[in-house]
């Protein structure tokens, strides 16, 4: 009988191998495709309306699924989000995300494939997307940790 | 607002989106996570103990798809992607990306795709806001300047 972890780490692989394969199919992989998305004023392209509108569609079904139940189909703890908080954080994020997203058309999913695939200006923007993660872990822990302690010794 | 028919990909769109659906359905109902890129890239800076392994093995299914997907789509079929901007612009775009999204705790995948399908009002809100400051972004670079 398979060990559980190897059934986890195969799943894993198996669920990242067809998101990548749904992105390229779906033109998410395609900057041009996206700014096209993203170009109400121009010539618009609405394809990526149909991916968001498909993924949901299937989405949807699936998370009323996961909210009735207790544990996940093997038995395991379901990890929902537990941050309900809708604050300053989540949409300047989001503003900082969409204008480079609306830049150079590349979100991470995408970026990282297209890496994969061999195209060097991916390479160039995964590489800057690391560092700017980077970057916010290290200031989140520098600038906000140490206040968050004084508050919690408060 | 004209549309733009010579790009348009109806059924490539759909049933791609319906895959990242049937993706994100599994990863929830077998292994309990939310399907989220930047979170699962994230969560690596810097690996933590006992919860790397799973997070190795997603991206390791996901940097194999161009390989899986040139092998099963004939050549005809896939067209060349057009990364038009500058390398300084693409640098630029990589940091704002990388910063937001964790400052934001998701992206398309997480917020756009996860969190839309489980009715999150968060996610409807980072959504919005990075789906508004996209079309800004666009509208300004193709548009104004």
């Amino acid at each position: 009988m398979i060990h559980k972890n190897h059934l986890y780490r195969l799943v894993e692989f198996f669920v990242g191998l067809l998101f990548g394969l749904g992105l390229m199919l779906s033109g998410m992989t395609d900057p041009g495709k996206v700014i096209g998305f993203l170009d109400l004023f121009g010539s618009w392209d609405p394809s990526l309306a149909l991916v968001m509108g498909g993924a949901i569609l299937v989405g949807f079904f699936a998370f009323a699924i996961a909210k009735k139940r207790t544990t996940t189909f093997l038995g395991g703890v379901l990890r929902f989000p537990t941050n309900l908080d809708i604050d300053k954080k989540l949409v300047i994020g989001s503003l900082i995300f969409g204008t480079g997203w609306g830049l150079a058309g590349f979100c991470p999913g995408p970026a990282l494939v297209s890496m994969a695939d061999g195209q060097p200006k991916a390479l160039i923007f995964v590489v800057a997307m690391l560092v700017g993660m980077i970057g916010f872990e290290l200031m989140d822990r520098f600038v906000h940790a140490p206040r968050k302690a004084k508050v919690g010794h408060a | 607002m004209n549309l733009d028919w010579a790009h348009f990909t109806p059924w490539a769109s759909l049933t791609g989106g319906i895959i990242l659906g049937v993706a994100s359905a599994i990863f929830i109902l077998v292994n309990g996570r939310i399907l989220g890129i930047s979170g699962i890239v994230g969560g690596l800076l810097p690996p933590k103990v006992g919860d790397t392994t799973w997070r190795i093995a997603f991206l390791l299914g996901f940097v194999a798809a161009p390989a899986v997907f040139h092998a099963v789509v004939p050549v005809e079929h896939i067209t060349a992607p057009r990364i038009d901007a500058a390398e300084l612009t693409v640098i630029v775009a990589g940091l704002l990306v990388g910063i937001g999204t964790r400052y934001a705790s998701g992206c398309t995948s997480g917020h756009g795709v996860c969190g839309l399908s489980r009715l999150s009002a968060r996610s409807l809100v980072a959504t919005a806001s990075f789906m508004g400051a996209g079309f800004a972004t666009v509208y300004v670079m193709r548009h104004v300047i």
